[in-house]
């Protein structure tokens, strides 16, 4: 209890900002729109109906994997959160920098605020894929305690990410380009409209060492059915799901560590 | 506990100024091949800064334009890192360098007032329990729920001047708010700092306006060209702020190529200038070394450019000369002259003459005075004119 203490003391100032800022971030998103917050669930839905009728009805490329809107739903829903966090943590320290040039406070409550409004979008369109879950009569299975597992590993690395790319931005202004190009290819370089088994061997065991590849099938593996490939089967050993964590371990450290040591020069050098 | 609140020892603070910004990814790699300071620049933006601020003083900092005290404030609020030297402050701290920091147009001024009482360190609780009271004293009680990019700018300030007063800071970093707002509005800024003084909050101030400083201040320093000139009282400080000015000045100004000048037979021993209602009155002391026959008094008032606004003597305005003085005699001078002047920094020049034009005492910066338009009554000013007028049948 004690300990709880002392961290809310220290970070007091963080934690009154961070709520603020999310607050203040998600009263923004959908403030001039009609339909405003409804926006959150709508665009999910939209997006599994454009899903079900190219997947289903017209492009069956998903070979035969049950529910497979369900499944490419998820997919897209997962990197919806990373690109959100990474596209817009490139430019939120630049974005802020009228604020950091007037008054000092963590530069990382930032960086954290962006990754914590984007976590409340991924709530409300994991609640939707629950939704179509149930609509499209998947079963639940008890494989669905894990989720939290992955979306810790998610948030971390997104977040890693988040603070290596905004603490470059500051300098090298050709970053959210470079950004942008990455993650499109990264789109069709992970399988998220596709299913991972239509790829040969050898390249699965390439992409599937993409931390967010691994991600996608394993929550996958846990909400929707048991049939997809992880990490684990396509190697054929369950510690190769290492590779992608210590990917995500070591960006989280020489991200934090580098955005420490810049975030001093961030109101000077914007 | 030491009684030192703001400690600043040898800071110095270099900025480098790239003459073409390497902030693309092409030119980071064509300037890899050259050497790192070329078509850059080191701007020094302060050399050697040291300095104390004791627990509840106020503290005036001065200096022109581009001397290095925002610099300086922003490095004591954390917002700048020094390039050399140590900073150190002891209490919370809130800059009050800018007003609204964080102010967003879409949101409301409910919304606004526990945004920027985040950035201060209020909780969304202790906000709660504040919001009525800034929104009373913004006078803004009809207007909360409307977004702020339909507040007029004088509301905007008012409302961001509210949340920032109430923060309980021990220390409180200053940056000409008072450049800002309305006549009404400067009052409750002047109030709001005569609370602070009363409250024995530690102030750090910067500002051109010499009057505040002489008024608040208990010390101040004087900075220019990214070096403390000076640390003294506000006089004199206030002083040689004005001095700087002169010193860039005409000619005209310098004339005599020295401050005073004279045969000494009647010299000034103290000047006061002070502006009273609507009067500018300068009070000169004059002791008499040597037996004056006839003294023949005048005054000039120069504006900080300066350019002389008005030079005259006694004659001119058909006062007497003072005649037979004895040697130990003093007589005090008092000027008055109405305020017709603009606002700004003016300069006083005080002159001793005989009958037959030996110079007395020659005294070139004998003071200086500040004009603030507010402190003078609209009907001041009545240059001639007349109205006429006409009733229709």
């Amino acid at each position: 209890m004690l300990n709880v203490n002392k961290f809310l003391q220290r970070y007091r100032y963080s934690l009154i900002l961070l709520r603020e800022l999310v607050i203040t971030d998600f009263k923004l998103r959908y403030q001039s729109s009609f339909l405003g917050y409804l926006w959150s669930l709508l665009k999910p839905l939209a997006l599994f109906a454009i899903l079900y009728l190219v997947f289903v009805r017209y492009l069956p490329i998903g070979g035969d994997i049950p529910h497979l809107p369900v499944y490419i739903l998820l997919g897209i829903v997962i990197w919806t959160y990373f690109s959100e966090v990474t596209n817009n943590g490139v430019s939120s320290i630049v974005g802020k920098g009228d604020l950091l040039r007037k008054i000092n406070f963590p530069k990382y409550v930032i960086v954290l605020a962006g990754s914590f409004s984007a976590l409340i979008n991924l709530a409300i369109n994991l609640l939707v894929v629950v939704a179509f879950m149930i609509f499209t009569g998947v079963p639940f299975m008890g494989s669905m305690l894990l989720i939290p597992l992955i979306i810790i590993e998610l948030f971390v690395f997104a977040l890693g990410l988040a603070f290596l790319l905004s603490a470059l931005f500051v300098k090298l202004r050709d970053i959210n380009y470079i950004w942008e190009v990455l993650m499109q290819g990264a789109f069709y370089g992970t399988p998220i409209i596709y299913a991972i088994d239509i790829l040969p061997i050898k390249v699965q065991q390439i992409i599937i060492l993409n931390p967010v590849a691994q991600m996608i099938q394993d929550i996958r593996y846990m909400m929707i059915t048991h049939e997809t490939h992880t990490i684990g089967t396509v190697y054929g050993n369950e510690w190769m799901r290492l590779v992608p964590i210590g990917i995500v371990v070591a960006f989280a450290i020489i991200s934090a560590w580098y955005f420490k040591k810049r975030s001093r020069y961030f109101a000077e050098e914007i | 506990m030491s009684d030192a609140a703001i400690k600043v020892e040898n800071v110095s603070k270099n900025f480098v100024l790239p003459h073409e910004k390497k902030d693309s990814i092409k030119r980071a790699f064509t300037g890899l091949f050259k050497s790192k300071t070329k078509g850059s620049e080191i701007q020094h933006a302060l050399k050697g800064v040291s300095f104390e601020v004791k627990k509840g003083e106020f503290f005036g900092i001065v200096g022109r334009n581009g001397s290095g005290k925002s610099t300086l404030l922003k490095m004591l609020a954390g917002i700048y890192q020094p390039s050399k030297g140590s900073l150190s402050t002891d209490g919370k701290l809130v800059p009050f360098i800018e007003l609204g920091v964080g102010f967003n147009p879409e949101l409301t001024g409910r919304e606004n007032v526990y945004l920027n009482g985040a950035l201060l360190g209020f909780s969304f609780k202790e906000m709660q329990a504040m919001y009525d009271e800034i929104v009373t004293f913004a006078e803004l009680e009809r207007f909360m729920d409307q977004k702020l990019k339909n507040y007029s700018s004088g509301m905007q300030v008012r409302l961001a001047f509210s949340l920032a007063t109430r923060a309980h800071a021990d220390i409180l970093l200053v940056d000409e708010v008072l450049a800002v707002g309305d006549a009404a509005f400067q009052r409750k800024c002047f109030e709001y700092f005569k609370e602070l003084k009363a409250n024995k909050k530690t102030v750090v101030f910067v500002t051109h306006d010499m009057n505040a400083v002489k008024e608040y201040c208990d010390r101040a320093m004087l900075i220019d060209q990214s070096e403390v000139k000076h640390i003294g009282s506000p006089q004199d400080i206030a002083r040689e702020y004005s001095m700087l000015f002169m010193d860039k000045a005409s000619d005209h100004a310098k004339k005599g190529d020295g401050k005073r000048w004279g045969n000494g037979d009647a010299v000034i021993t103290a000047v006061k200038t002070k502006i009273e209602g609507d009067e500018v009155v300068v009070k000169v002391d004059v002791k008499v070394e040597r037996p004056v026959d006839k003294l023949v008094y005048g005054i000039h008032i120069m504006g900080s450019d300066g350019a002389e606004i008005t030079a005259l003597n006694n004659r001119m305005i058909q006062a007497p000369d003072i005649e037979n003085l004895k040697p130990g005699q003093e007589v005090t001078l008092t000027w008055r002259i109405l305020n017709v002047f603009n606002d700004g920094e003016y300069n006083v020049m005080l002159t001793l003459i005989d009958d037959v034009a030996n110079t007395l005492d020659w005294f070139v910066r004998a003071d200086d005075f500040t004009v603030r338009r507010i402190e003078r009554s609209t009907t001041a000013v009545l240059p001639p004119m007349t109205v006429t007028h006409k009733v229709k049948q």
